[in-house]
């Protein structure tokens, strides 16, 4: 069985990417990661904000109370060297290139237009094979327009682009008024890849201590509806490569996302769920599968379920909602 | 080869030399000698070798007694070895330093020198210590600057190894310890050509080996001791002309010619004044001054005290001098003259007796003390003292530097006498500990001193408190090298860092005619002259004041640096003193700032160089009116309602006038009164929190957090509403059974400090708006006189009756009093609110021992002090003696009660006739448990009293001076971590097994807060701390379960943020409990790198991970036939990591060392399960385990 697939210029030796999560941030799992058959890793996020949070937090606290009262000058021991979060982060990208032969993906959150670029820069000399950008920004701010927020994406990825030689990935919300057009203009703007979707932080209530909570869970197999309609949609019609990310449980959600049109597959919540050898049975379950319906390979299953290979595009628009009525009527109304 | 210049402070000067010639520094910190351990610690763990490529082996031990043994054994077994010490730590030594100087064994220990606590303890230098072990056998080298400092260190340490004498080089506490200075660096070439190698592989054959069996240390009888005692003697007789050949050989490398005795002045001069240290300095500086002005006097320098060389004295002194005045910084009471002064008395008049001097030649000598505890000395002194040589009857045994009205020794002088070079720019600036003044001064020194041409010394007053201290910067620079070693007097440039601080008194007594005055203020340049108080217009136009103003927080903040006003101050000084050309400055303060926050990322750096940018756009100069316009007065120091002493003494202390005080106005035994600090409204936080009455639950939550007792309630009738102020905020009494009781919660908000731990623990928030609390934390100057006023009504309310409140909750303790408060630890303190608790709880029974460090500081450093008393007089009775001794010194109040209410008891009963059999047993049977039986028993003393004062016999009489024992008397031994599993453990140890009814409470950090963050055996696994750089390898001690493994002892650990009941529960169980108890306090602490608002927070968290296991070990329960130890937190049920990396303490050494982090916070993760499973264990045995007979 042919699982190979090409991911935004990478040769990967099968669609399952592990997405970025807390398990990349020990090279021993990325190692384990590879082992189980993973055909990639993306990286945990390098945020920027944190960063300049931590570098600050350092700064202030070592210094805090210092100077002020004759016995105790200071309170911490004078050290030369910090290693704050970006050489750290840098340091994992040389020794997990050094530990794997598959591709390891840097993920940036940048915060400034330096931070993207620096960032992005110093994780290519480090040995990055691509870069994924993870964008993560809610325009809290209501006078800021659609445009705007446009704008800003494809000036991030302009500015990326404009610094690295290596493959460079958008992941993305959903939250645009027209995602095609969107995504349209991202390919143009150089995009090698369009991870489709991100997974924001969103704030919840404790409404025992009317507090606002942050929590993320694990993502639910029912998550793949999104994704799925966009890279099927998206198929064929934009030079990226397409990356599908929410909701990979089992084999089923591979196939589907594949079939939709995608490159790569990623999956986190099902590794931390179920441990880092779970894809190996995801992997084994495709294939599985897949020779059980006598498919030779992934490049042969990719897009099939496409819109523009379907028998029936308009499924994927307006369609799709007559269809969901129209088996709520035949189960409940007969 | 021209020599590297380089600008360091004393400290780091001495211990450079150390460090490079030793192969073990084996410390233990203590104030002002700390940082040259922590430099050699530092330099260790960056793997810098010494001048024989070894990296030494840095070892911070358990005491400076602990330090000076492992030094003498690795002396002995031949290692190079080294401390650094000061003070209590140098007497510490003493035992070990006469062995090693008996076994005639080179090493030099370097000593910062410090005063002795005597009266009182203090930090600051003179000669008092190192004179305390001038008996030992030790030769002393003494340093008068810090280029002395650094040279003397090598001139020392070769003398030690070819003299085989052991050496004391000592320099000036803070005076030169902590004086940076330009100096001539000693590269190791230099080094190496002074030390030769035959020398150390001479020593490291004297050490002992298996291959060469020898003893040493013996014991000898009558027939032997004397005569070997003796054998030394040619090594002492040796010894001067060894150090002055040393100091030939460094002369021929270096240019700098050192000799024992150096006298300069004129070469015939008939007054020459004798002394050693940093006061030579000034001295020179008077001489060189007197003498262009056509005097004839001189200054000798002793630099080698011991062994003390007459001839080589008599010899430097000219033969014109009719009169000597010898100086010396130390006080020995009862003694015919200080040390210094008797020898140079006997080298004169041993002279003489050999025939040497004729009578009439002899010089007149006489002797004076100066500038103890860093008494300012300066040249209108050192004048004083030469004049007073002029005088046909000098004043012999004189004093300089105060005013004596009780024994007239004091030298009158005159304080405008100034000899300071017109070429040298002063500059004085004023800021806040936490603005970052003192460090951008640093800085600008480093600046400058990077300019050949340029000298430059700069020198730093800080405060007292721990939490808004203020801190003086004293700057020169100039083309000539600076001696000065004495505050700047007249400065040509005063920079203020805070625009209130215009209303001290003293802020521009020291500007110069002319001088240049930057001010940060929010006021703009068009408005500013108006909202100056009246006394700074006046000294303004009256000394032609040149006034600079910027807003210098608003550009801190909108260049994201909060506070910390210090890179655009800095820059503010260099544009407008013109030290150095302003963009040459500018550049220079840019690389400074990328050296300095460059390792702690880019992101700082950019803010400092765009705050540097936008300060020279916001650098106004004022333009001053030619009137006072202004009718604002410096308001009182304190109000005309304080006590006599208060007004007379502390307030002069306050106002910073305390070198004013004459002896007579202070107490001789070192006795002051408590509660002071209420005196002081410090207003240091423009924040207070705002109560709301209509969220409270009233709870006490906040009152019982709130670390400087700022947050008080009471309880009172309705009708007292009537005359209550408008805006006075109450509430009814929450609970049934009391309709017509208000609650009032009152905050001393001049005395808070900001910290907001009230805020982040009350429970109760609004319904409409969720985050705002019944308390929040509100700008202070908008609600000052409403607070005021209400603070004032709310003083009048009586006090809670003690006798009705239920001490056992939370909710009924903040009814009581505290008799701690407004003490000047740091904002957010994590230990004072236990200190503030056991006040309330028996404060007006009880007495305190406090070991130094953080709590004797905040609980007893002057002006004011916390410790306080009820409105019946009564309260703590506080004493400090000594770090190490402190269990033993409560104990010893122990002692006393227990033998005067025996003795009370016994003459009870003798005088039980008279007295009434009812009240005698009365008084004996009461069990004293609740505070209502105290109470009881308060009145049948006070009965005892009135009868026995009808009395007319002995026994009444001495029963009556015994009385006061019938109150069960509660003692307190409190100290941290430092002493408690250090220092004190030996002690502390030996208490807890006495069986006496003591309370221990140790106030835990796991750090040596105090002294600046060192490591003790409480700090935990995998932290970082100064001597555990690379993270603490090794767990903390539980010191809980050794006491408990005693059986008889009260053993509990608490922690307030996670669970405030157990803590009191705890506290008064302890207390309770008729023999020992050891209370573990968690406190957080600055030295963690905790926002300290979260402090509590960090605690349940320290709890909930399992890191601090709340305990009860209760012997009581045992007695009763029940299991004594109870586990009161719940199992681990978050990470370790969770709590700990929150800490930058823990948190640094996943930047530093991320691998090792790792490692061991698995390991303590680990060791914490462990940990808890033999609690668990403990907790869950069958009763009759603990049962030292058990019934199978």
């Amino acid at each position: 069985m042919d699982l190979k697939t090409s991911y935004m210029g990478l040769e990967l030796r099968n669609p399952l990417v592990a997405s970025a999560s807390p398990l990349s941030e020990d090279v021993a799992n990325i190692k384990r990661l590879e082992d189980a058959g993973a055909a990639a890793v993306v990286m945990f996020s390098l945020f920027e904000e944190q960063i300049r949070y931590e570098e600050e937090a350092m700064t202030h606290l070592t210094s805090y109370g210092a100077e002020s009262f004759g016995e105790a000058l200071s309170y911490f021991p004078e050290v030369e060297d910090f290693q704050f979060g970006a050489e750290q982060y840098l340091d994992l990208i040389r020794r997990a290139r050094d530990a794997v032969d598959i591709p390891v993906i840097a993920s940036l959150n940048g915060l400034t237009n330096e931070g993207w670029i620096d960032y992005a820069k110093r994780m290519e000399e480090a040995g990055a094979s691509a870069i994924e950008l993870n964008v993560f920004y809610i325009p809290a701010n209501i006078e800021t327009t659609g445009r705007e927020v446009e704008e800003r994406y494809v000036e991030i990825l302009r500015r990326v682009k404009g610094a690295v030689a290596i493959p460079v990935a958008l992941k993305l919300s959903p939250f645009f008024s027209a995602f095609g057009n969107m995504a349209r203009r991202l390919d143009e703007a150089g995009a090698d890849a369009l991870v489709l979707f991100n997974r924001f932080y969103q704030p919840d209530f404790d409404i025992d201590r009317l507090e606002v909570s942050l929590s993320l869970g694990l993502s639910e197999p029912s998550e793949i509806r999104l994704p799925l309609t966009w890279i099927a949609l998206l198929h064929g019609r934009v030079r990226a490569s397409l990356a599908a990310t929410r909701g990979v449980h089992s084999a089923t959600e591979i196939i589907k996302y594949v079939m939709a049109g995608a490159d790569a597959v990623m999956t986190t919540s099902a590794l931390l769920k179920n441990g880092i050898s779970y894809a190996g049975r995801l992997l084994h379950d495709v294939e599985e599968w897949m020779e059980a319906r006598g498919y030779a390979s992934i490049e042969q299953m990719k897009g099939s379920m496409s819109e523009q290979n379907v028998a029936d595009p308009t499924a994927f628009k307006r369609g799709n909602y007559i269809r969901i009525l129209e088996q709520y009527k035949s189960a409940y109304m007969a | 080869m021209t020599a590297k210049r380089v600008t360091l402070d004393g400290n780091e000067a001495a211990a450079s030399i150390a460090y490079r010639t030793n192969e073990v520094c084996v410390i233990y910190p203590i104030t002002p000698s700390s940082p040259m351990g922590e430099h050699a610690d530092q330099w260790a763990s960056e793997g810098r070798e010494n001048v024989w490529g070894c990296v030494p082996a840095v070892v911070e031990m358990q005491s400076e007694a602990g330090a000076a043994g492992a030094v003498h054994g690795s002396l002995q077994t031949g290692a190079l070895s080294t401390t650094f010490t000061a003070s209590q730590g140098l007497l510490l030594m003493i035992p070990n330093m006469y062995k090693i100087a008996g076994e005639l064994t080179a090493t030099v220990f370097h000593v910062a020198a410090r005063s002795l606590a005597a009266q009182a303890l203090s930090i600051f230098g003179d000669h008092s210590d190192v004179m305390a072990t001038r008996s030992t056998g030790w030769a002393m080298l003494a340093s008068s600057s810090v280029q002395e400092a650094h040279d003397l260190a090598l001139i020392a340490q070769a003398s030690s190894l070819e003299s085989r004498l052991p050496f004391i080089h000592f320099f000036d506490g803070f005076r030169t310890s902590h004086e940076i200075n330009k100096l001539d660096f000693l590269s190791d070439e230099d080094i190496r050509a002074m030390i030769p190698d035959p020398l150390v592989i001479a020593h490291r054959g004297r050490g002992l080996t298996p291959d060469r069996p020898v003893m040493r240390g013996s014991a000898q009888n009558p027939d032997v001791y004397f005569q070997a005692r003796e054998t030394v003697n040619p090594f002492y007789t040796q010894a001067p002309e060894i150090v002055q050949n040393v100091m030939e050989r460094f002369a021929d490398l270096t240019g700098r010619r050192y000799r024992l005795f150096d006298y300069f002045g004129d070469p015939e001069a008939e007054r020459v004044v004798v002394l050693m240290g940093s006061g030579v300095e000034t001295l020179r500086e008077t001489v060189e001054h007197l003498n262009t002005r056509g005097d004839s006097v001189g200054v000798m320098q002793v630099r080698l005290y011991r062994p003390f060389s007459p001839s080589q004295f008599l010899k430097a002194v000219p033969d014109t001098v009719k009169a000597v005045a010898v100086l010396d910084r130390t006080k020995e009471p009862g003694a015919t003259g200080e040390p210094l002064y008797q020898d140079v008395v006997a080298a004169f008049s041993e002279k003489r007796a050999n025939g040497s001097l004729l009578g009439d030649s002899i010089p007149r000598v006489i002797g004076g003390r100066y500038g103890l505890s860093s008494k300012e000395f300066t040249p209108a002194m050192a004048k004083a003292v030469l004049d007073e040589l002029a005088r046909e009857q000098p004043k012999n045994h004189f004093t300089v530097g105060i005013r004596d009205d009780l024994s007239d020794t004091s030298l009158e002088y005159d304080p405008d006498f100034d000899v300071e070079s017109e070429h040298t720019v002063r500059a004085v600036f004023y800021g806040l500990g936490a603005d970052g003044t003192v460090g951008a001064n640093k800085n600008s020194i480093k600046i400058i001193g990077e300019d050949d041409n340029i000298f430059a010394q700069g020198y730093f007053v800080y405060d007292s408190k721990k939490s808004g201290s203020r801190t003086v910067s004293h700057l020169r620079f100039g083309p000539q090298p600076i001696r000065s070693p004495y505050l700047i007097r007249s400065a040509n440039f005063v920079a203020c860092h805070q625009f209130g601080f215009l209303e001290r008194p003293d802020m521009l007594s020291h500007a110069a005619d002319g001088a240049t005055l930057l001010l940060n203020s929010p006021h703009q340049a068009d408005s500013v002259w108006d909202q100056l108080p009246c006394a700074a217009q006046k000294t303004i136009i009256d000394k032609q004041i040149r006034l600079f103003i910027i807003d210098a927080y608003r550009v801190a903040r909108e260049n994201g640096m909060g506070t910390r006003i210090n890179t655009v101050m800095q820059t503010c000084f260099f544009a407008i003193s013109g030290v150095l050309p302003r963009d040459e400055a500018i550049a220079k303060i840019k690389e400074a700032v990328q050296k300095t926050y460059g390792n702690k990322g880019e992101d700082v750096v950019r803010r400092n160089f765009e705050a540097i940018d936008q300060t020279l756009e916001n650098l106004h100069q004022v333009v001053v009116a030619s009137t006072v316009t202004s009718d604002r007065g410096v308001p009182e120091i304190v109000p005309a309602t304080a006590p006599q002493f208060v007004r007379d003494v502390t307030a002069m202390m306050m106002a910073g006038r305390g070198d004013e005080l004459p002896t007579s106005r202070l107490p001789e035994d070192g006795t002051y009164p408590t509660g002071t600090t209420r005196w002081e409204k410090r207003r240091i936080s423009m924040f207070a929190p705002i109560w709301e009455p209509d969220i409270c639950i009233q709870c006490g939550n906040c009152g019982f957090v709130c670390p400087h007792s700022v947050i008080r309630t009471k309880l009172f009738n309705q009708s007292q509403l009537d005359s209550a102020p408008t805006g006075f905020r109450s509430a009814p009494l929450s609970g049934r059974g009391f309709p017509d009781t208000r609650y009032t919660l009152q905050v001393y908000a001049e005395d808070c400090t900001g910290c907001a731990l009230c805020v982040e623990v009350c429970p109760a928030s609004s319904k409409e708006k969720s985050g705002f609390r019944a308390i929040n934390m509100a700008p202070l100057e908008p609600v000052l006189d409403e607070v005021r006023e209400g603070l004032q009504y709310f003083e009048s309310i009586p006090d809670n009756d003690r006798s009705r409140i239920d001490f056992s909750t939370v909710r009924g303790v903040q009814y009581l009093t505290p008799l701690f408060e407004f003490s000047g630890a740091c904002a957010g303190c994590g230990e004072t609110p236990y200190l503030k608790l056991i006040s309330q709880l028996f404060g007006d029974r009880m007495i305190v021992a406090n070991a130094t460090g953080c709590s004797s500081i905040y609980g007893g450093n002057l002006p004011t002090t916390p410790w306080s008393m009820n409105s019946e007089g009564r309260g703590p009775a506080w004493s400090n003696s000594l770090f190490e001794d402190n269990a033993e010194f409560g104990l010893g109040f122990r002692l006393t009660a227990d033998a005067h209410r025996a003795l009370a008891k016994k003459l009870l009963l003798k005088l039980q006739g008279e007295l009434g059999s009812e009240l005698v047993n009365a008084l004996l049977q009461s069990p004293q448990q609740e505070e209502s039986q105290i109470r009881e028993q308060r009145v049948r003393v006070s009965a005892l009293k009135s009868k026995l004062e009808t009395l007319d016999s002995d026994d009444a009489r001495r029963l009556l001076s015994l009385s006061n024992q019938f109150v069960r008397r509660s003692v307190w031994i409190v100290g941290g971590d430092g002493w408690a599993y250090d220092i004190g453990y030996g002690g502390l140890d030996h208490v807890l097994a006495s069986g006496r009814d003591v309370n221990v409470l140790v106030l835990d950090t796991e750090v040596y807060s105090n002294t600046g963050g060192q490591m003790s055996k409480a700090t935990p696994l995998a932290a970082v701390a100064k001597f555990a750089t690379s993270g603490k390898p090794i767990a903390k001690k539980d010191l809980a379960l050794q006491a408990i493994s005693y059986g008889n002892i009260y053993v509990a650990r608490v922690a307030m943020g996670a669970n405030p009941q157990q803590t009191l529960l705890a506290l008064r169980e302890a207390e309770a409990y008729p023999g020992p108890s050891l209370i573990l306090a968690y406190s957080h602490c600055i030295a963690h790198g905790i926002n300290m608002q979260h402090g509590l927070r960090q605690q349940k968290l320290a709890v909930d991970s399992g890191h601090w296991p709340l305990v009860r070990y209760n012997p009581t329960l045992r007695e009763k036939g029940s299991n004594p130890f109870l586990l009161d937190s719940q199992p681990p049920r978050v990470a370790l990591k969770k709590y700990a990396y929150n800490e930058i303490r823990y948190r640094m050494l996943t930047r530093t060392h991320p691998r090792e982090a790792e490692r061991l916070m698995a390991l303590a993760q680990e060791n914490l399960q462990v940990k808890w499973r033999v609690y668990e264990e403990m907790a869950t045995r069958g009763d009759p385990s603990f049962h030292f007979t058990r019934e199978e």
